[in-house]
């Protein structure tokens, strides 16, 4: 494999990875406070399909974020309500609206442009187009370090770069800031939260609309970004794998980004057989590539990763005793 | 949120320098039916260590948890330094000047201490001033209360003793002025405790107030100035601790009630059916719970285990009847009907014991007797769903026979509904209880093991029970009873063995001795030689 190939397959890990760090650092601030999200899934699918017809209907690929984060939102909210407020399963509640996800954005879209589930195709500033940061073009003539830039760095859309400082962010709130000390505390212990004169409710519906606002970024980043409009199971398990780098991550944000650019690698090999074939020198059955990902997901989740202690109330409802 | 502090009322003369930093006046708090606290009043002076005493369930904790804000007072009010407070939640507690070192610790464990004092008491959006100032100030804590914890440290990592410490440290820091302590020495060593007492006079010595809530009448003895006995629910009385005695307090906390009368024949005694010997338990966090107990129930005899609640009774009934938390350790020599029974590990499950002969009434029906949501006949059958009578065949159960044996049950011990479908929580504790009791007796065990078997129960029921216990006794088995109510274990027992401390104090013919004596041996005050 040859430089210009390895930067091909870094950029293209960089863009599929993308979806993945904004899912999984929006289950990182539900998770924290103590509410498990199984439904990361369903928020991206309807900010997809949200971001993906208001584009479409708006013309701007901005307004259609909007509209994107407003639908996870509101997917956010209900998981909120039925966990924290009506004290539910918080793994049926995800089902739940996983289920209800899948079904209704395909209506939904099908019924507003009649093209079989799909929304339109988006073109022009309809999508977030690759920007080229300063100097790429003129420093690609520095050995190495050049191409990277030019290719790896640069040339992705906003949101990529929104991606990425989301997780610094996050890891400074977590560690720096009374917001993140609270939200530590609330998944860990809320009773002392309470007796410290704080709400449990209210820190907790805050963190779970802050899944819902990243969910809605990393659901309109697939479809005005990555791919240009909504179509039916677009996200193809990209919550469930976010929430596998969670845990791999053991709920930090720097760790979830290494985590998420793994998986991201691994989808990116998916889409090059070719390179596979040319390191290995056999041929790996295209099925199996598609399917690293995903076996990857599954020995995360089945401890192969050592263990990884889960915010201690997490998935309680949490009632005042003494 | 409510206004914390509601101005004194015009008419009521509310002095700003009162010399009292709580009173309470008139609080009474029902959850459903249970009547916690009863018209309770109360004046705490300030800068004293006020205890609190009385039985587990006797309404301290709920006292104390409406003082926090943590539940609201149905009726009554409450009076912080002379002036009328309303405390509907632990933000306006706080606010009052009022802190609170739970049972439970309401700590973060994977938190460093720095970062658990401060938590909800930032000084602004961003943590590093507050980490610096809280520093700071817990150094000048640590240095004027003995109170040395690193502030650094994890508190996974500190032992139950220092985790005390970071609580009291959190309501300092709160500049709390009243401070109340909730059973703070259950979970210490004696080490540890002594070192708390020290902590606390040194606090009073400052002008903090501290209410010390406990059942433990030798700590109430050594640390406070002044004592109120709490007795289901209501204040029964305050005194100056100077001015009483453990034995006193002993009494009051028990109090002497009409002698319920049980009609009994004489006991006949047969062959020893349980054997136990130097018997001992040290929980997890190192402490001896029992301290080598010895004693032998003959076959048609009530042994009665008398004692305030939690100086071991609980750990002897649990290691008998096999539920030994995980992390207890236990030794010592137990011989039932001539053969050796496993303490712990292997045989040493509730199974093993019923299959062994043992019954077993547990002391919290509620959550080891029944399983509240399932029906009266699941409940009935557990422990007993594997005897040969209930199998159809290899396979299956026979559910029907085990709802025609709970429907003869349920007759026969006049459990009301006679309902068998009906879910455990929907009876009353009374009938709850028959239907522990029903099970337990029915099977005709050799022993038979009662922890608090009237507790919540009716008057009504609580005579049939007492009927059943001596019927079991009449028919030759042995029967182990625990009991905090006095009156139940002299009016019930054949012998009477006082616990405290975790050590047997002495045995007493319940004909041959009387409360004040009883309560002596309760208090751990030696008796004059064993009379078995």
């Amino acid at each position: 494999m040859d430089y210009d190939t390895l930067l091909q397959l870094l950029a293209s890990t960089v863009r599929l990875a993308t979806p993945l760090i904004l899912a999984c650092i929006a289950g990182l601030y539900s998770e924290r406070s103590g509410i498990f999200d199984i439904g990361l899934e369903a928020k991206m699918l309807v900010a997809a399909m949200c971001s993906g017809a208001v584009a479409y209907a708006s013309g701007s690929a901005w307004v259609g974020l909007m509209a994107g984060i407003g639908g996870s939102m509101v997917f956010a909210a209900i998981h909120g309500v039925a966990s924290i407020t009506f004290r539910g399963n918080q793994l049926i509640s995800g089902v739940a609206l996983n289920f209800l996800a899948s079904g209704i954005t395909v209506l939904v879209a099908q019924s507003l442009f009649r093209q079989g589930g799909r929304t339109p195709p988006l073109s022009g500033d309809a999508r977030f187009n690759p920007i080229d940061l300063p100097g790429a073009d003129a420093l690609q003539g520095v050995p190495i370090l050049g191409p990277f830039y030019h290719e790896v760095v640069s040339g992705h859309s906003i949101l990529v770069y929104a991606a990425f400082a989301v997780v610094v962010l996050t890891w400074w709130v977590l560690s720096r800031t009374r917001f993140g000390l609270r939200l530590r505390a609330v998944g860990e212990n809320p009773a002392a939260v309470d007796t410290s004169g704080i709400s449990v409710t209210g820190l907790r519906y805050a963190a779970v609309m802050i899944t819902g606002v990243l969910c809605g970024l990393a659901g309109a980043y697939m479809a005005t970004a990555l791919q240009a409009g909504f179509g039916k199971e677009m996200t193809a398990g990209r919550g469930y794998i976010a929430l596998a780098a969670l845990i791999f991550a053991k709920w930090r944000p720097v760790a979830a980004l290494w985590a998420c650019l793994l998986f991201g690698f691994f989808q990116a090999l998916a889409l090059r057989p070719d390179v596979v074939e040319g390191v290995l020198h056999f041929k790996v059955p295209g099925p199996f590539l598609d399917a690293l990902p995903y076996i990857l997901t599954v020995l995360v989740l089945a401890g192969f990763v050592g263990k990884a202690i889960p915010p201690r109330a997490g998935g309680q409802p949490y009632v005042k005793e003494r | 949120m409510a206004n914390a502090e509601v101005e004194g009322r015009p008419g009521v003369a509310a002095p700003p320098d009162s010399p009292y930093a709580i009173e309470l006046k008139g609080i009474s708090k029902a959850f459903g039916p249970v009547q916690a606290n009863r018209d309770i009043n109360i004046s705490v002076p300030k800068g004293t260590i006020h205890g609190i005493i009385g039985e587990n369930g006797a309404g301290k904790s709920t006292l104390m948890s409406i003082l926090y804000g943590f539940y609201r007072a149905d009726s009554g009010e409450i009076f912080i330094n002379g002036r009328l407070t309303a405390i509907p939640d632990s933000q306006s507690a706080i606010r009052a000047g009022i802190g609170m070192v739970f049972q439970h610790f309401k700590l973060v464990q994977n938190f460093t201490v720095l970062e658990n004092v401060i938590l909800g008491v930032e000084d602004g959006p961003m943590l590093r001033t507050s980490l610096a100032k809280a520093r700071a100030e817990l150094e000048r804590l640590s240095r004027d209360y003995e109170l040395d914890v690193d502030p650094d440290a994890l508190i996974e990592d500190l032992s139950v003793g220092h985790q005390q410490r970071v609580e009291i440290l959190k309501a300092l820091y709160r500049q709390a002025e009243i401070l109340i302590l909730d059973e703070p020495t259950g979970v210490l060593t004696p080490a540890e405790a002594d070192h708390l007492f020290r902590i606390l006079k040194g606090l009073k010595e400052q002008g903090k107030t501290i209410v010390l809530i406990t059942h433990k009448l030798r700590e109430i003895m050594e640390a406070t100035d002044n004592v109120s006995v709490m007795r289901r629910g209501t204040m029964v009385d305050t005194v100056k601790t100077a001015a009483t005695s453990a034995e006193q307090l002993a009494e009051l906390m028990v109090g002497r009630k009409v002698l319920l009368e049980v009609s009994k024949g004489p006991a006949h005694p047969g062959e020893v059916v349980l054997s136990v010997e130097n018997l001992q338990v040290r929980d997890e966090h190192g402490v001896d719970r029992l301290k080598g107990v010895s004693f032998e129930i003959r076959a048609g005899e009530i042994l009665g285990i008398a004692g305030v609640a939690g100086n071991g009774q609980s750990e002897l009934l649990a290691v008998l009847g096999g539920m030994l938390e995980p992390g207890n350790r236990a030794s010592g020599r137990v011989v039932l009907e001539g053969g050796q029974i496993a303490l712990q590990g292997r045989g040493a499950d509730g199974q093993s014991r019923r299959r062994a002969g043992i019954a077993h009434v547990p002391e919290d029906r509620q959550h080891f007797g029944l399983i509240l949501d399932f029906t009266a006949w699941e409940n009935v059958a557990f422990g007993y769903y594997n005897e040969p009578e209930y199998q159809k065949n290899a396979l299956f159960m026979d559910n029907d026979a085990l709802r025609d044996d709970t429907r003869r049950k349920m007759e026969k011990f006049d459990v009301r509904p006679p309902d068998c479908w009906l879910p455990a929580k929907s009876f009353s504790g009374g009938n709850q209880q028959k239907i522990v009791v029903a099970r337990e007796i029915e099977q005709n065990p050799d022993l038979l093991l009662v922890g608090q078997p009237t507790r919540g129960v009716d008057i009504g029921a609580i005579e049939f029970i007492h009927k059943q216990i001596v019927a079991l006794r009449d028919a030759g088995k042995a029967i182990l009873l625990v009991s905090v109510e006095l009156d139940e274990i002299l009016s019930l027992s054949d012998r009477i063995a006082v616990m405290f401390d975790g050590r047997i104090m002495g045995f007493r013919d319940p004909e041959a001795t009387n409360e004040a004596e009883l309560g002596l041996l309760m208090a751990g005050i030696a008796g004059n030689g064993e009379a078995a």
